[in-house]
């Protein structure tokens, strides 16, 4: 593979990233998932970039998954983003930052429909007026959060406590990167590198010290499609597709992967879980699974925060393989405690492997 | 005859060398101006033609023999930098400084080749083992047999139809109508170098509108058999050995398809060239939503562009075979006579 031509795709996407002064716009589903990650993103923003990023307590779902799965239909999807937009304005905020990539899809089809249609944002307007009495300004600028990781990776490799690089062999840690396909595949230009080859999380495992790992089905689907996993009888397509992904990225054994996007994350590393329990088929070494990180966790963990405060406990996919390569110095009994101490409880099936096989493991 | 009146045509492919060389035995003092170092364009770097197989020297250096027989001026590495026109009378500058003036202008400036590295979902120029047509033909040009990257005879072969054409995200809607016979032609070129090769070509439509193209698409079946699979690809992944994983829907099978193989030809489209562009802008021709220079009538005057006395000839207006290339260079040298005599100036 030729990465000459790569970086010449790159550079025909670039992406305006404003520096400072963000509105947060949060995931509805993220917190249930990767409890960390948001509350990371805030920290490394404040805290170790000095960054200006508003979180605020008013805003809503963007409604997105309700959208995909046709019960809502794109009137009430625009006027929920133009209050999104109206608390924006009133804060005085210019710039959305958007956690989750469905949102950031939703945002950018809002937006895109309007620029094509100027009669729905006047319809939008008048409906948000009417329910509220509110109004706004369009986003001058609207990013996804991994895009903001993205623009400031290099700042964060500056500061980094640790990176990519096996402690053990001294090699970079080969890193599967999966990018949501609301991100880039229905407005390529609107990602970091385009649709077909992001570099939005590719360029942050460079610049942290990690080999980016390129296989085939590296653009396939994780399996996530609203309507195949709303509906438990299309969930055995869900799972075949997270499963084609992994067989195909296995070979090149890959120490961890990470994703954009919710729904990504949580099915890469939760159906890791359910084809050991169907087949009996792991995709790390021996028992272990492939770790599945969040951007976020990713650039905690680079910056030195505890994995525990990450929230990498929750993971289906035990991460303490992954911290180990790393050489991240942690507490392993501190894994399921909360705040002071508190004893958060222990699952059953810490891991991806066989629960039959789990069974005369004594002890 | 009118031996004072001056013609400058514009691009020396085989359209501005047939049509001068036509203009020049009829009497006119014609200048040709041509970008690069050598007249015949594209075809110089050409195999093979289809539907024949003739050698594609044969028609350039029949185009020469006529240069001399019928000699013009020609200049060399010399585009267009400038033009006033004023009372029927065209003044151009070159780029190499050089003050010409015309009573009539042709323009042939010919087309260009789609980037392939714009659909970057078939990995052109990114995967070891993605080639174009044109760099097929290159192969072929130099004697030598295509190899994967590792230096292999390729066992799986595919070729995509329609890259850059018909094809609304890369902004290309028109058909550019020689690409189905050159997939065809050159599939049964490899498949007599590499017999045990399979070949499968991936199109939407098979185009065969020439005389004997229908037939060399049989022959391309049943003598050489090539798989013609209705689909075209969605995308193209690079394996760990360098072999392309490829995806497509057999729409006549109804079910989506994958495959490994070891080479990707890409038959790339034509499209309107930045020369022909250029000369678009500087003249204030007309052009077509697909970017190619529009004609006076359709099917009247299919050799007049927007601006009276500016002629147009070859594949500036539209994707062309050589020989209806040569065809409309012959059809507007009569337009430039037809123009010329009529005009006193």
């Amino acid at each position: 593979m030729k990465r000459q031509a790569k970086t010449r795709i790159w550079n025909d996407y670039q992406k305006l990233i404003p520096d400072d002064n963000f509105y947060y716009l949060r995931s509805c589903i993220r917190q249930n998932f990767f409890p960390g990650s948001e509350h990371a993103f805030l920290q490394i923003m404040k805290n170790d970039l000095q960054k200006n990023v508003f979180d605020d307590p008013n805003h809503t779902t963007c409604t997105g998954i309700a959208y995909h799965s046709d019960l809502l239909p794109f009137e009430t999807l625009q006027t929920v983003a133009a209050r999104q937009f109206a608390l924006m304005t009133e804060s005085g905020y210019k710039n959305a930052a958007v956690s989750c990539v469905t949102s950031f899809g939703i945002y950018s089809e809002v937006l895109e429909t309007w620029k094509e249609f100027p009669e729905e944002e006047a319809k939008a307007r008048e409906l948000l007026w009417k329910a509220t009495g509110r109004e706004f300004n369009v986003p001058e600028n609207v990013s996804h959060c991994s895009d903001i990781i993205y623009h400031f990776r290099d700042q964060i490799a500056a500061g980094q406590k640790y990176s990519l690089i096996n402690q053990h062999t001294g090699k970079p840690l080969k890193v599967v990167e999966h990018i949501g396909c609301h991100y880039a595949k229905m407005f390529p230009g609107k990602g970091i590198g385009g649709a077909e080859f992001s570099s939005v999380l590719s360029g942050m495992i460079e610049s942290w010290g990690g080999e980016v790992v390129d296989y085939p089905e590296r653009r396939h689907c994780c399996g996530f499609g609203f309507r195949q996993y709303l509906i438990m009888g299309n969930r055995g397509y869900s799972v075949s597709n997270s499963r084609k992904k992994f067989e195909s990225m296995e070979p090149y054994r890959p120490d961890a992967i990470i994703c954009n996007c919710p729904g990504c994350a949580m099915f890469l590393d939760k159906w890791q879980y359910v084809i050991g329990e169907m087949e009996g088929k792991t995709y790390g070494p021996g028992r272990e699974g492939i770790p599945v990180l969040t951007y976020e966790e990713l650039a905690g963990l680079m910056l030195g925060y505890d994995p525990w405060d990450l929230g990498l406990q929750v993971h289906q996919v035990d991460c303490e393989p992954l911290l180990q390569k790393i050489g991240v110095q942690y507490d392993p009994s501190m894994k399921f405690k909360g705040l002071n101490g508190k004893n958060l409880g222990k699952p059953v099936l810490p891991a991806c492997f066989k629960a039959a096989e789990l069974e005369v493991i004594p002890g | 005859m009118d031996q004072q009146k001056k013609i400058i045509t514009i691009g020396g492919g085989i359209a501005g060398t047939e049509v001068s060389s036509v203009l020049s035995s009829l009497g006119y003092d014609v200048i040709m101006l041509e970008k690069s170092n050598q007249t015949g364009g594209k075809l110089n770097n050409w195999n093979h033609l289809f539907p024949n197989g003739r050698p594609a020297n044969e028609v350039t250096g029949f185009l020469r023999q006529k240069i001399q027989l019928q000699p013009f001026r020609i200049i060399s590495n010399t585009s267009v930098s400038r033009v006033i026109s004023a009372n029927g009378i065209f003044a151009l500058e070159t780029t190499a400084g050089q003050q010409l003036q015309a009573n009539a202008v042709i323009i042939s400036t010919g087309f260009e080749t789609f980037d392939a590295t714009r659909k970057e979902e078939y990995g052109y120029s990114i995967y070891e083992n993605v080639i174009t047509s044109v760099d097929l033909e290159e192969i072929f040009k130099k004697g030598k047999t295509p190899l994967t990257s590792r230096g292999e005879n390729p066992k799986r072969i595919a070729f995509i139809h329609c890259v850059g054409s018909r094809d609304e995200k890369s902004g290309h809607h028109h058909c550019s109508k020689v690409c189905c016979i050159t997939g065809v032609k050159q599939a049964i070129e490899i498949a007599k170098q590499l017999p045990d090769a399979e070949i499968f070509c991936f199109y939407m439509d098979l185009r065969m509108f020439g005389l004997s193209y229908e037939s060399l698409y049989r022959e391309a079946q049943e003598k050489y058999n090539i798989q013609f699979i209705r689909g075209r690809l969605s995308e193209a992944s690079e394996n760990q050995d360098e072999s392309l994983l490829i995806k497509a829907e057999d729409t006549l099978s109804g079910r989506p398809l994958k495959m490994n193989v070891d080479l990707m030809v890409l038959l790339v489209g034509m499209i309107p060239g930045k020369e022909t562009s250029g000369m678009a802008a500087l003249f204030g021709l007309e052009r077509e939503p697909n970017g190619f220079l529009s004609v006076r009538d359709l099917h009247l005057n299919k050799n007049r562009s927007s601006l009276e006395g500016v002629f147009l000839a070859g594949t500036c207006i539209g994707p062309m075979t050589v020989d209806e290339t040569l065809e409309n260079a012959r059809a507007a040298a009569l337009d430039v006579h037809q123009y010329l005599q009529r005009t006193k100036r």
